[in-house]
């Protein structure tokens, strides 16, 4: 079977598109979303994309499959939200486990025909790991800064029994990604490693924080070149950026990175900004010409799409990627 | 000398980066937040005066600290308690929590709940060899997990390190089983190799400052890429009440080590004196005692100290912009979130202002507004923000008692607003900020939490009594949430303002989408800071005032929207002979039109009203009292089931006495005509079936925006067929009312202050009026045009409309022209035979009435005009005999935009 540090060494691989912009197309009511399994759960649970692995799997593998058409290597499983954290909204918190190891389960099967179908091309599946709703590293109540919602434990616990679902559900590697408070990868990144450990693994490690704005940090405050040094104590696949800024924003914040990491480097950022109605309008050309920049820069190992991307974007993509050099990267690292 | 052996640089972080790079030889760490080292601190601390504990670490950044040193260690402390909390407070401070932390504890316990609530890299101070190699790397590993550098102290199994040969030993035993053993970084390493006071009189203690500074050029030289660090003021220990010697002790003591490699440590950056301004004599004393170079040098030192007694000097921290104007200082204070001087600054406002409500409104909106702008230039961020709210509370909490006082009619100007985040989306960071920020301004907050339904936002929103409607929402879907509230905000009379906010919502949006559903006010809110200024405004005393700003307000949004709309894709209508040419082409012929059993105008004078029961349709009832869902099941309903059952019981009793005493008076006109359709448009009704006389014209509005293939752009007249099919074709008209004798009902009620039941009496009327409708529609259909005299269909078919043939009335979608209704008033004599009355703007009187015409076509079906062109509306003109305006102005909510 390919190794994900072997192909990363050869070429610039490219990651799928934006999960929720295509599940939107399917207008899914609450009945879709129910299904069978859940069609007498207790709250509403339209919107809680991660279950449609279980209630709708032949539209998220249709999903995958449309991003390996269009030149992915990497997909990102349906799991943004599969932690008892995130699924507490949905009262799901027992379902986490199917949910992610479902979610596995299907993305790993398409990736596993487009393999056998294109054996020079391997497909590969991340095991996605959102940020969750809540935040360790600030206070929801403003009248108690030193409050905090979730502890660090709680946070680990959750990242742990999801990082191990998705591991068992055959994912190739992890993504910790739309990090908007550090401390929350910091749990994630623990859990995973005691996860390696447990399981006498070395999976790889993708890490992806998220600027949120013209700030120029995440929305716990931190800088790009701080929240690196945050996340580098352990040896990862790649680190970068995703999600909240189109790729032109997101240019100077990965030269940061690029600068002073030895890992490899990924991005997958946004179809530019939303308009005015929340809909992204950046065509596939116009943010494959920014990423052409990163490209012509050597600044990219791993290129993708956030919030706004489709198919056609990751295809443009992955045409120029294909065309282009990687950034030099020093030897993988191994945890162990 | 050999050379300093490093290949690698330690990184840390705070909320910004800390890189010990070659062009760093020394990084300061800051000590005052240490229980061990500051007896102010600890007493804070014991005090639980977390404010001005922050104080001191505010200060010690600011006085240039690198890393603060945080150590709760002391016996009458909760140790992992204070150091959670205290952490945890600092990091909502940005200022301080932009550098490193250094976790400073003896327990282990405590290290690491220190680590797992900072999200930089941060320092631990200290592990070591004291307990063991096996604890030791048990300790190492956590911390590689974690991601942390560490001090590690030269202490072992033995015992601390105290000379030259025991501090190289157990540094590098140390670091090989970090580096070799557990693969820790060994740039992330530091030693500590202990710093014991000289001077002390004693004669092993005389080595004390050079043997760590040999031992610092050792493991510097011979332990790549690890650090050495130090506690500085052990050193001069034995001068304590001696600033001056204690300063210069400092000072040349670091001067020395780092030139060996010492780069980092834990110096009072007060307790500092710059190494050239030591004056020479007191220098020389000074570095003999620090490296050893005389046996008499302690001796010596002693004797000139006693000549340099002095204070030593205070630093202070920069409070230069305390001399700045007033409201500078209180911006700054905001901006800045230092609540130190605000009240003060704040008690001086109020004392040059009338009113204490001014300074809020003034002075601390106008500091607030700069918070914002900041925030929104993304020269802030949201931690800066929340504690700028904070130094707001306390500005506010401050003046509250003067506005009590005072009690002037603008302090009761706060009110009730409700915050939601609306349906299917659980974002609520933003929405609890601006909770906070609003409820610091003394408006009380009614928070729905996340996903709430728009029901329950507006059934609160009555209940309450709430002033104001903020709404929130992250996701591109609560977009669509927010203008579906707007419009059953409109739907059901609602007259507060909406404000809209998070982080997808935006001015376009609110002004195109949002604004125009709902006349009560919407008002896009950019952020938390924003809110204030608006709800205050908006809900001001001065009427005045609030209605400016919304006229404002709606004047900025109407360019925004035609802004937008001039950019937008326009919709796409069709001239009005295409849409004419492609009408609904039904098929007319003798099995789809019926002869009526009976022609010409009926009236029915007396309609008794226990007869229409059975045509009830109660679900709207309830929708009238904010009581959703389908009747009967809305009786049982979990939530509203009780409120619902008691209404429906009070109404059940109400009926029966309005049925006995004959409360009502219900009345109907109705009539069939010959009519065929001409000109398209128009349909002709006829005197009599010699189709000759026309008594009138009635005018219809056909669909203009482009359909799909195949779609038809429909006008009421297609359901009627054309003149020139030589098809005889009718149509009907009716008006129903239950109207008479409400009116009284309800002013009796009102004025016995029984507003349940003059509410209850009208809604029954309402209720009774389109019982009426259904029945004479039934009765239509099945006698007097008799085109369906065999259906059968019980009440819940009547509602779901499952009958064949049409009854759309005028001012709805199908037929938005109001003025058919004069024509219709003329056809059936209405007024003449039942009294119902039309009102200057074309609404019926009595209100409880319904009115409209039959179509009886098969085929025929409700639908809505949607968005006509000018050049129908003119033409519609000229056949009604109206100049241009008024036909606009009748159909202004149906004219496109061109």
């Amino acid at each position: 079977m390919a190794d994900i540090r072997e192909e990363i060494k050869k070429r610039i691989l490219v990651l799928d598109g934006a999960m929720g912009t295509m599940i939107q197309q399917y207008k899914f009511s609450e009945e879709d979303y129910r299904g069978e399994q859940f069609k007498d759960w207790k709250v509403p649970v339209k919107g809680n994309n991660d279950m449609l692995s279980i209630t709708q799997p032949q539209a998220i593998k249709d999903i995958h499959a449309k991003y390996f058409e269009a030149g992915a290597d990497i997909a990102e499983t349906n799991t943004f939200s599969g932690t008892t954290i995130a699924m507490a909204d949905y009262e799901m918190e027992e379902a986490v486990y199917q949910l992610n190891y479902q979610s596995a389960k299907i993305a790993k099967e398409v990736a596993d025909q487009f393999t056998a179908k294109e054996p020079h091309k391997p497909r590969f599946v991340a095991g996605a790991m959102g940020p969750t709703n809540r935040t360790l590293s600030m206070s929801p109540d403003v009248n108690d800064p030193g409050y905090r919602a979730v502890t660090f434990d709680e946070l680990r616990i959750a990242y742990k029994q999801q990082a191990e679902a998705l591991i068992d559900g055959g994912v190739d590697v992890l993504l910790v990604e739309t990090i908007f408070d550090t401390l929350n990868a910091k749990a994630a990144l623990f859990a995973i490693q005691e996860v390696n450990e447990e399981k006498g693994l070395d999976i790889p490690i993708m890490v992806s924080g998220t600027i949120t704005d013209a700030s120029g940090r995440t929305l716990s405050g931190q800088t790009a070149d701080a929240f690196l040094i945050s996340v580098s104590h352990l040896p990862l696949l790649s680190v970068g950026f995703n999600c909240a800024l189109g790729a032109d924003a997101l240019q100077p914040h990965l030269e940061t990175v690029a600068a002073q990491t030895q890992f490899a480097v990924s991005a997958h950022p946004n179809a530019g900004l939303p308009n005015a109605f929340g809909e992204y309008d950046e065509t596939p050309e116009q943010m494959a010409a920014q990423i052409q920049n990163y490209l012509d820069k050597g600044l990219i190992n791993i290129i993708g799409g956030c919030c706004g991307t489709t198919p056609a974007h990751i295809k443009a993509i992955a045409e120029i990627a294909e065309k282009a050099e990687r950034r030099q990267v020093a030897e993988q690292l191994s945890t162990r | 000398m050999s050379q300093i052996n490093q290949t690698k640089y330690m990184k840390l972080s705070g909320l910004e980066p800390l890189i010990l790079g070659p062009d760093m030889n020394f990084i300061n760490v800051g000590e005052r937040t240490n229980v061990a080292g500051s007896r102010k601190f600890l007493r804070l601390i014991k005090e639980e005066q977390f404010d001005e504990a922050l104080e001191i670490a505010r200060h010690q950044v600011e006085g240039g600290a690198q890393i603060i040193d945080v150590n709760m260690d002391d016996g009458l402390i909760d140790g992992k308690e204070a150091m959670v909390k205290f952490l945890n407070l600092m990091m909502a401070e940005p200022e301080i929590a932009r550098v490193p932390m250094m976790i400073d504890s003896s327990k282990w316990e405590i290290i690491e709940a220190g680590l797992q609530v900072v999200q930089g890299k941060s320092v631990v101070n200290s592990i070591s060899l004291k307990e063991g190699e096996e604890k030791f790397k048990e300790q190492v590993r956590k911390l590689k997990m974690y991601g942390a550098a560490v001090i590690v102290m030269a202490f072992d199994e033995v015992g601390q390190a105290d000379n030259y040969q025991r501090r190289i030993e157990i540094a590098e035993r140390s670091y090989r089983i970090m580096v070799d053993e557990c693969n820790f970084p060994s740039e992330d390493i530091i030693f500590d190799l202990n710093i014991f006071p000289v001077a002390t009189g004693m004669e092993e203690h005389r080595r004390n400052a050079i043997d760590f500074i040999e031992a610092t050029h050792w493991v510097r030289t011979h332990l790549t890429n690890a650090s050495v660090s130090g506690g500085v003021s052990n050193v001069s220990f034995s001068f304590r009440g001696n600033n001056v010697v204690r300063e210069a002790m400092h000072s040349v003591f670091l001067y020395h080590a780092i030139q060996k490699g010492m780069n980092m440590g834990i110096v009072n950056p007060a307790m500092l004196e710059v190494y050239d301004d030591i004056p020479k004599d007191l220098l020389e004393h000074v570095e003999d005692v620090i490296l050893d170079r005389r046996d008499d040098a302690t001796e010596s030192l002693l004797d000139f100290a006693e000549t340099v007694k002095g204070t030593g000097k205070a630093k202070v921290e920069n409070l230069e912009w305390r001399n700045m104007p007033l409201q500078d200082r209180i911006t700054h204070g905001l901006v800045k979130g230092i609540d130190k001087f605000i009240v003060e600054d704040v008690e001086q406002a109020r004392q040059e202002v009338a009113k204490p409500l001014e300074v809020i409104e003034g002075h601390l909106m106008i500091g607030m507004g700069v918070v914002g702008d900041l925030f929104g230039e993304g020269k802030m961020f949201l931690p800066q923000v929340v504690k700028s709210a904070r130094v707001m509370k306390k500005a506010v909490a401050y003046l509250m008692p003067f506005i009590e006082e005072a009690k002037d009619d603008a302090a009761q100007s706060q009110g009730k607003v409700l915050l939601a985040t609306v349906k299917g989306d659980v974002h609520d960071i933003g929405k609890n900020i601006v909770g906070v920020v609003l409820a610091c301004n003394n408006y009380e907050i009614v928070d729905l939490g996340v996903m709430v339904p728009p029901e329950k936002i507006l059934q609160t929103a009555i209940d309450e009594k709430v002033d104001v409607i903020g709404l929130s929402g992250l996701i591109t879907p609560s977009l669509d949430e927010m203008v579906h509230i707007a419009k059953e905000m409109k739907r059901l009379n609602f007259t507060i303002p909406l404000l809209i906010g998070g982080a997808t919502t935006s001015k376009a949006h609110t002004a195109v989408k949002i604004a125009p559903e709902y006349d009560g006010g919407v008002v896009h809110v950019l952020d938390a800071s924003r809110s204030v200024p608006v709800t205050s405004t908006l809900i001001s005393e001065d009427l005045t005032l609030a209605e400016k700003f919304r006229k404002d307000t709606y004047a900025e949004y109407d360019k925004v929207r035609e802004g937008f709309l001039n950019r937008a894709k326009k919709k796409v209508y069709l001239p009005l002979a295409d849409a004419r040419a492609n009408k609904y082409a039904l098929e007319f012929n003798q099995t789809t039109t019926y002869i009526p059993n009976q022609l010409g105008v009926q009236v029915i004078d007396n309609m008794p009203l226990e007869d229409l029961l059975p045509y009830f349709d109660w679900t709207p009832f309830f929708q009238s009292w904010e009581l959703h869902g389908k009747f009967p099941a809305i009786l049982e309903d979990k939530v509203v089931g009780t409120q619902a059952t008691e209404l429906y019981k009070d109404a059940q009793i109400m009926l029966d006495t309005i049925i006995k005493e004959k409360w009502f008076t219900a009345k109907a006109v109705y009539g069939l005509f010959p009519a065929n359709t001409v000109n398209d448009d128009d349909i002709e009704i006829y005197k009599d079936q010699n189709r000759t006389t026309i008594i009138q014209t009635m005018l219809t509005l056909r669909q203009q925006s482009k359909k799909a293939a195949g779609k038809p752009n429909i006008a009421l007249a297609d359901y009627i067929a054309p003149k020139n099919s030589g098809v005889q074709d009718y149509i009907g008209g009716f008006c129903v009312t239950a109207g008479f004798g409400v009116e009284e009902k309800a002013e009796e009620y009102k004025n016995n202050l029984d507003d349940y039941n003059s509410i209850l009496v009208k809604a029954l009327a309402d209720r009774f009026a389109e019982a009426f409708a259904e029945y004479l529609h039934n009765k239509i259909r099945k006698q007097d045009w008799g085109y369906a005299s065999d259906e059968k269909l019980d009440n819940e078919d009547l509602i779901k409309e499952k009958y064949q043939g049409i009854r759309p009335a005028s001012g709805y979608p199908s037929c938005p022209d109001h003025t058919e209704k004069i024509q219709l008033w003329e056809l059936l004599k209405v007024k003449e035979h039942i009294g119902v009355e039309l009102t200057d703007s074309l609404a019926m009187f009595p209100t409880a009435s319904v009115s409209g015409h039959y179509f009886a076509h098969k085929d025929a079906r409700y639908f809505g005009l949607g968005k006509i062109t000018k050049e129908q509306v003119h033409d519609f003109a000229d056949r009604r005999g109206l100049t241009k305006e008024e036909a606009e102005r009748w159909l202004s909510p149906n004219l496109a935009e061109e």
